[in-house]
């Protein structure tokens, strides 16, 4: 039995007609990147007369992509918006989480079925509310916290870190009030080191989350200034619909800095999206 | 092949070496365990996520359900129409359009994208060489930006030069129009959708196959079953979880469809196709484009009942078919 147990000898031969239809599947997943980047770096229409000048090149559709639209401010925009979601979401989740995991308190029971069932509520209903609040009442729009506020409370990321903090033993928390430490500093200095993992992986799924958001920043800005990346490329589609070398060259624009980071850091990526696709499991 | 879910003993080992000895007393819990002062201390931590999900989340699904129940004038009075917003889209032939969509892109999408996403998973989860590569390229797509998917797609579906469409001419073949022929505008949305998602659903599947003990395939090839029947009587028992959760996810996300045909059809013809104009789609428009507040959330409210709906009966069909693993 042991020794079944061990893997087998790989040999890579069986599984040659795997790797064949795995690279078919890659090539298949990796040819809109592929004309992306070719379209973009082709003269102007240069494809139109049915034919794939492989000789021709220029770099010249970047410089004009800058000179139309400011993909740089589009940039600094989701990242203020992105990171500050995020931040906001991991405060107030895990301060939330924490009262739920480790405080007792009147309506606590109540209070935690009421955040479950915000699970079900789509965005799409209190998003008509929200612009009401937020655009007309507040005159927030072409804000940054008409972008960031509205979504930076999670009810699944306050619903996630309470399942991780209860099952850190509760002595930890009895031991340090022995020492004289404070709920606030239990929270500070035991449970959110302990939590780095899921904090992370909460972060990188949320940040994911923010940064491709289209509907909630599409009706809530007007102002170019204020556009995120994915509004931005939306409105660069709307105005140069035909001009194909130009909107691969701002998609690639749009694209390279979320790739070089996802290369880089995609485990993390996968772990997020796992751990926060399988609802904490 | 019937697999006992007590025929774990590497699981269930860890649980039995951290138990504790009955004698031993819990010494602290009466003495710190609850004082009064939480309480209060409590709701402080509260506070910032509680008043956060008022203004944000609770008083605007109280807000839409009034508004739903009215409509709001562009003087911002608002006038109480009792249910005629929902009167109305019973008889609007418009949206119940855009539920056909709706219910045309959950049905194209979602098996597709479940067997797909498992196909790739199980061919991930072999000893392969270079699978790392191979994960990196499938889930490449999830982290794209969808608008800048859905440009790229439209140059690649575009009848005059897209590769696409060469390939057709190339073949003597003339081919659709596939943005603008409203018998091929849904394909093209189903085709983006694909190639965007199904990394997702690879990975997850991913993680429930490597979760799957070893033994149990072991134990199977000593009682002399094939690969089918292993796959058959092992791993989709034991990834049944993940495939009810990915199915009820999935559903509810090509419910909410929105950003991909949005980007992909007003490009090619200003206003959105009928062909795919999704319920959200629809949504949109009555709140933003037409100022129909009122009625655009009666329209959200349905949606609402139908992931509501959705995931109940979902949740009592899983306990006939789903298995779970006893711990």
């Amino acid at each position: 039995m042991a020794t079944l147990a061990l893997p087998r000898p790989v040999a890579q031969r069986n599984y040659l007609w795997l790797h064949g239809l795995l690279l078919v599947g890659s090539i298949v997943m990796l040819t809109p990147f592929a004309f992306m980047l070719l379209v973009s770096f082709w003269p102007k229409n240069a494809f139109m007369a049915h034919r794939y000048p492989l000789d021709q090149f220029t770099i010249q559709n970047y410089f004009e992509v800058f000179r139309q639209t400011p993909f740089g401010r589009y940039y600094l925009n989701s990242i203020i918006v992105s990171v500050s979601i995020v931040l906001l979401q991991l405060l107030t989740s895990s301060l939330a989480a924490f009262a739920f995991a480790r405080l007792r308190f009147r309506g606590r029971e109540v209070l935690f079925l009421l955040y479950l069932a915000t699970l079900m509520i789509p965005f799409q209903v209190t998003m008509i509310p929200n612009y009401i609040l937020v655009a007309r009442f507040l005159q927030w729009r072409d804000t940054y916290q008409a972008l960031i506020l509205p979504t930076s409370f999670s009810a699944f990321s306050t619903f996630l870190l309470r399942q991780y903090f209860k099952g850190i033993p509760l002595e930890m928390d009895e031991a340090a009030r022995m020492d004289g430490a404070g709920s606030f500093r239990i929270w500070w200095q035991i449970i959110l080191p302990l939590s780095g993992a899921v904090l992370a992986t909460l972060a990188i799924f949320n940040f994911q989350a923010a940064w491709n958001d289209f509907l909630w920043p599409l009706v809530i800005t007007n102002k170019e200034s204020m556009r995120t990346i994915p509004i931005g490329l939306a409105s660069f589609q709307g105005q140069f619909s035909t001009e194909w070398h130009l909107l691969m060259a701002g998609s690639v624009i749009a694209l390279v800095p979320v790739l070089i980071i996802y290369i880089l850091g995609q485990n993390w990526f996968v772990r997020g999206i796992t751990l926060s696709g399988m609802g904490g499991r | 092949m019937a697999i006992q879910p007590q025929e774990q003993p590497l699981r269930s080992e860890p649980s039995i070496d951290r138990r504790r000895p009955l004698a031993t007393p819990t010494v602290s819990r009466h003495r710190f365990a609850w004082r009064p002062d939480q309480h209060w201390e409590a709701y402080l931590f509260l506070l910032p996520s509680l008043a956060g999900f008022l203004l944000f989340v609770l008083i605007p699904v109280l807000g839409s359900l009034l508004l739903s129940f009215g409509e709001l004038k562009l003087s911002g009075a608002f006038q109480l129409v009792g249910i005629g917003n929902y009167r109305e889209l019973w008889r609007d032939p418009v949206f119940w359009r855009a539920v056909q969509n709706t219910a045309y892109f959950m049905v194209a999408i979602v098996p597709l994208q479940l067997i797909f996403g498992l196909l790739l998973a199980l061919a991930l989860n072999q000893p392969l060489r270079g699978k790392l590569a191979y994960r990196v390229i499938y889930f490449m797509p999830v982290v794209t930006t969808i608008v800048a998917g859905a440009i790229v797609f439209q140059y690649l579906l575009n009848r005059d030069f897209g590769p696409i469409s060469q390939i057709f001419w190339s073949l003597g073949l003339k081919p659709p129009n596939f943005l603008s022929d409203p018998s091929w505008q849904k394909p093209s949305v189903v085709l983006l959708t694909l190639w965007k998602n199904t990394g997702f659903t690879m990975v997850i599947y991913l993680a429930a196959l490597q979760g799957v003990p070893q033994e149990l395939y072991d134990a199977a090839e000593v009682d002399g079953a094939s690969a089918w029947q292993r796959f058959r009587n092992v791993t989709v028992p034991l990834i049944s979880p993940t495939t009810f959760f990915l199915f009820v996810l999935q559903m509810i996300g090509a419910f909410q469809l929105f950003t991909e045909a949005y980007v992909m059809t007003r490009g090619s013809g200003g206003a959105p196709a009928q062909a795919t104009l999704t319920v959200v789609y629809y949504i949109y428009q009555n709140a933003f484009a037409f100022n129909r507040m009122g009625k655009a959330s009666a329209i959200a409210w349905f949606l609402f009942l139908f992931i509501f709906i959705f995931t109940f009966i979902q949740t009592r069909m899983q306990r006939r078919w789903v298995y779970y693993e006893v711990n």
